[in-house]
């Protein structure tokens, strides 16, 4: 079984994320990382293929610094990495990445299966597994909770508020996982040695015969046109038992219409 | 010279997300109750802690990278959010696991060692006795020969690690005969936990590291085969000083980590907190002791990783003993002083609240003044360090 992960690097959520004058993602404001809803695919990918056999290439598109969260994932356990970098790729919106990334998977070849997170902590939009389904022609099960693989198809449990599913989809597929699926493991000191030594491809637009016209910010569909920060939290109102406690939680709901 | 490098600091980052994730939510909790969190062992293990500077053979990380300085690394950095975690490292590797690798046969390594590099085990290393410490000469346990079997009596007081869930082995040392010149001759035998006339006591109330496992330890007619001798007969307080150069860098680590977090909690603090209208930190009072503390930790932090290298150097035969149990003694001497001295700064400069539990200076308060007894107090490396110099003893 040989499963591509992609792993998308995101600025840290505990930083002081910001915008660019042209409303992208400030990528120098804070330290990046490998966005953490995606260390469960990884860790989903490396429990599938310790189980069986066959080897896990984690995948990422983005910046110079990117070449951090595919490091990660090697240390924790990950066969190979690819880094598909090109200052062009700058400003992409999901349906750019989703061709981009959807090459590099054709350029890695022969791949059983495709893993990504549930949603970037950045962009959360949760439509790239989609796009790139469509775009390999390959099922899409999304939002696994629990995942098995046999026999050339996929079964995954994808719980909603009300029950929960069941669905199988014959291989190769491309399948989200969700943060419920496992617990990522923290990288070893072996692994963090090991990591060294695991062969990194960077490959620009070029070598994936991407037309740089298809990409980046000037072909994107979509433009975010405006960011402005969400105003901080009003201080509670605290309500004092003295008796009328209940009817004055009751009130304060009442008002809201919450009740 | 020796420096840290990138595999180093990547190397402090997991631990430090390891910390901060496994542990730190949880030591308040730990610390209120004296709870040993023997889950959080195995997870320790996993992640190869115990393992840095052992052959691959018994499931560590190989011999060749300088694994004694990362295993440094780990102590500062668990140490830097829980003290207590920090000496179950550092005792669990220098006290436990280093003395069978260092001198245990084939037999006792394959049979103890997978165990505790993976962390499911520990060990404990029996010295201190209740009226022998600093004089670990004066030690009156015993042990004899009977029908193939060491037979042992006597105490050991104040034993890390010797009394968890999965503590495996306690060595200790004991009397086995005299030598020709009239002195004790001192073996070290291995005790394997639940041995019969072995008794661990309940665990002491202490002033700090409440998270940390210890226990006295009785041995009433405690029998077990010849073949746990540890070493040769007679050598056990050679070993045990050998033992000892190592866990003093491993302490002095431990130190740095405490310092470095008081330096970090004192930051953060003075600047938020506000007297007079304006932030603590503007009054010089305030400001120049933790420039202070920023010294003495940059200062630590150096001893001790040249002690740690120096030791490295010496596992790969470029450096003496002497080097390194000078640097040892020096490094543990200023850098848990400097431990100390940063735990009453910081409760200083945050008044009240200091003396809160709520806030974790005050724990750091309590940990911090073992880290000038243990492994040899601060009276005892001076001694060190007088002979290092050729001074003329007593
Ligand atoms: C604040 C903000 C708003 C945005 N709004 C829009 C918008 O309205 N429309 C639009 O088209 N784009 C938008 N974008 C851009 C979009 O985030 C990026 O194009 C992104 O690469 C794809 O979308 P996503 O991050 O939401 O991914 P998601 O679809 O949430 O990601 C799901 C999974 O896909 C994989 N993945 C995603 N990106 C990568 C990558 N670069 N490398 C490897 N794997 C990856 C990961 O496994 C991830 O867990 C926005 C970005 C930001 C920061
Ligand atoms: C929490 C904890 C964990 C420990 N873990 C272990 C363990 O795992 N294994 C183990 O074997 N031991 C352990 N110890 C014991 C520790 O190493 C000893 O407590 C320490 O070495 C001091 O010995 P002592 O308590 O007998 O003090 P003493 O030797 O009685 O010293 C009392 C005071 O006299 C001073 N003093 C003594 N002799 C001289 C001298 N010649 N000149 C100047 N001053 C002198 C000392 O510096 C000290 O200030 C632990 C102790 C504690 C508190």
């Amino acid at each position: 079984m040989n499963i591509v992960v992609c792993v998308k690097y995101v600025p840290d959520a505990q930083g002081d994320r910001a915008f660019e004058a042209d409303h992208t993602t400030d990528r120098e404001a804070v330290d990046g990382l490998l966005s953490e809803l995606d260390e469960y695919a990884v860790e989903e990918a490396l429990k599938i293929v310790e189980a069986g056999e066959g080897e896990v290439t984690v995948l990422t598109m983005g910046p110079e610094d990117a070449a951090t969260a595919v490091k990660k994932s090697l240390q924790m356990g990950a066969d190979k990495g690819v880094h598909v970098l090109d200052d062009a790729i700058a400003g992409s919106d999901s349906v750019a990445t989703s061709l981009i990334l959807a090459e590099a998977i054709r350029k890695i070849g022969d791949v059983d299966l495709v893993l990504t997170g549930l949603a970037s902590t950045d962009g959360v939009m949760s439509v790239v597994p989609a796009m790139l389904a469509e775009r390999l022609g390959m099922p899409q099960v999304t939002f696994a909770s629990e995942l098995t693989v046999e026999d050339g198809s996929v079964t995954i449990r994808r719980d909603n508020e009300a029950f929960s599913e069941t669905v199988e989809a014959s291989l190769p597929a491309v399948v989200s996982v969700t943060d419920q699926i496992n617990e990522p493991r923290y990288p070893s000191f072996k692994g963090i040695m090991a990591a060294k030594k695991k062969p990194v491809e960077t490959w620009g637009l070029a070598d994936l015969g991407v037309d740089v016209a298809h990409v980046g910010l000037g072909a994107s569909w979509t433009m975010v046109t405006d960011t402005q920060a969400r105003p901080p939290r009003e201080a509670g109102q605290v309500v004092t038992d003295e008796g009328q406690g209940g009817e004055a939680l009751a009130q304060f709901l009442a008002d809201r219409r919450l009740a | 010279m020796f420096e840290l490098t990138q595999d180093h600091e990547e190397f402090r980052q997991l631990v430090r997300e390891f910390a901060t994730g496994e542990i730190a939510p949880h030591v308040d909790k730990w610390d209120a109750d004296a709870h040993f969190p023997t889950d959080l062992v195995p997870k320790m293990g996993e992640l190869g802690l115990f393992g840095l500077n052992a052959p691959e053979e018994f499931g560590g990380a190989g011999t060749e990278h300088g694994g004694f300085t990362y295993t440094c690394l780990a102590i500062e950095e668990l140490g830097r959010i829980d003290q207590s975690i920090g000496i179950t490292l550092s005792a669990g590797v220098g006290l436990g696991i280093n003395p069978i690798l260092s001198f245990g046969t084939q037999e006792q390594k394959e049979r103890y060692l997978p165990d505790l590099l993976a962390g499911k085990a520990l060990a404990g290393f029996g010295l201190t006795e209740p009226d022998a410490g600093s004089d670990a000469a004066a030690s009156k346990t015993k042990a004899v020969l009977d029908d193939g079997d060491w037979v042992i009596n006597g105490s050991k007081a104040f034993i890390t690690n010797s009394g968890t869930d999965i503590t495996s082995v306690v060595t200790v040392t004991a009397r086995t005969g005299q030598t020709a010149d009239g002195k004790p001759e001192i073996s070290a035998i291995m005790v394997p936990a639940g041995t019969d006339g072995f008794e661990v006591e309940p665990a002491y109330r202490k002033l700090g590291w409440h998270i940390s496992d210890t226990h006295g330890l009785t041995f009433a007619d405690c029998r077990v085969p010849e073949d746990h001798l540890l070493g040769e007969r007679g050598e056990g307080f050679k070993q045990f000083l050998k033992t000892l150069d190592d866990g003093r860098i491993a302490i002095s680590a431990l130190a740095v980590g405490c310092a470095q977090r008081m330096l970090e909690e004192c930051t953060a603090y003075s600047q938020e907190r506000t007297a007079f209208g304006r932030p603590i930190a503007v009054n010089q009072g305030v400001s120049f002791q933790i420039s202070d503390l920023a010294v003495m930790v940059e200062a630590a932090r150096l001893l001790t990783y040249k002690a740690a290298w120096l030791k490295d150097e010496q596992e790969a035969g470029r450096r003496s003993v002497a080097e390194v149990k000078q640097a040892a003694a020096v490094a543990k001497l200023y850098s848990t002083e400097a431990a100390v001295t940063s735990t009453r700064i910081a409760t200083q400069v945050f008044g009240g609240n200091g003396f809160m539990e709520e806030y974790p200076v005050a724990r750091f308060y309590r940990d911090s003044k073992i880290l000038e007894i243990g492994e040899g107090t601060s009276e005892v490396q001076r001694m060190v360090i007088a002979r290092g110099l050729g001074l003329p003893a007593r």
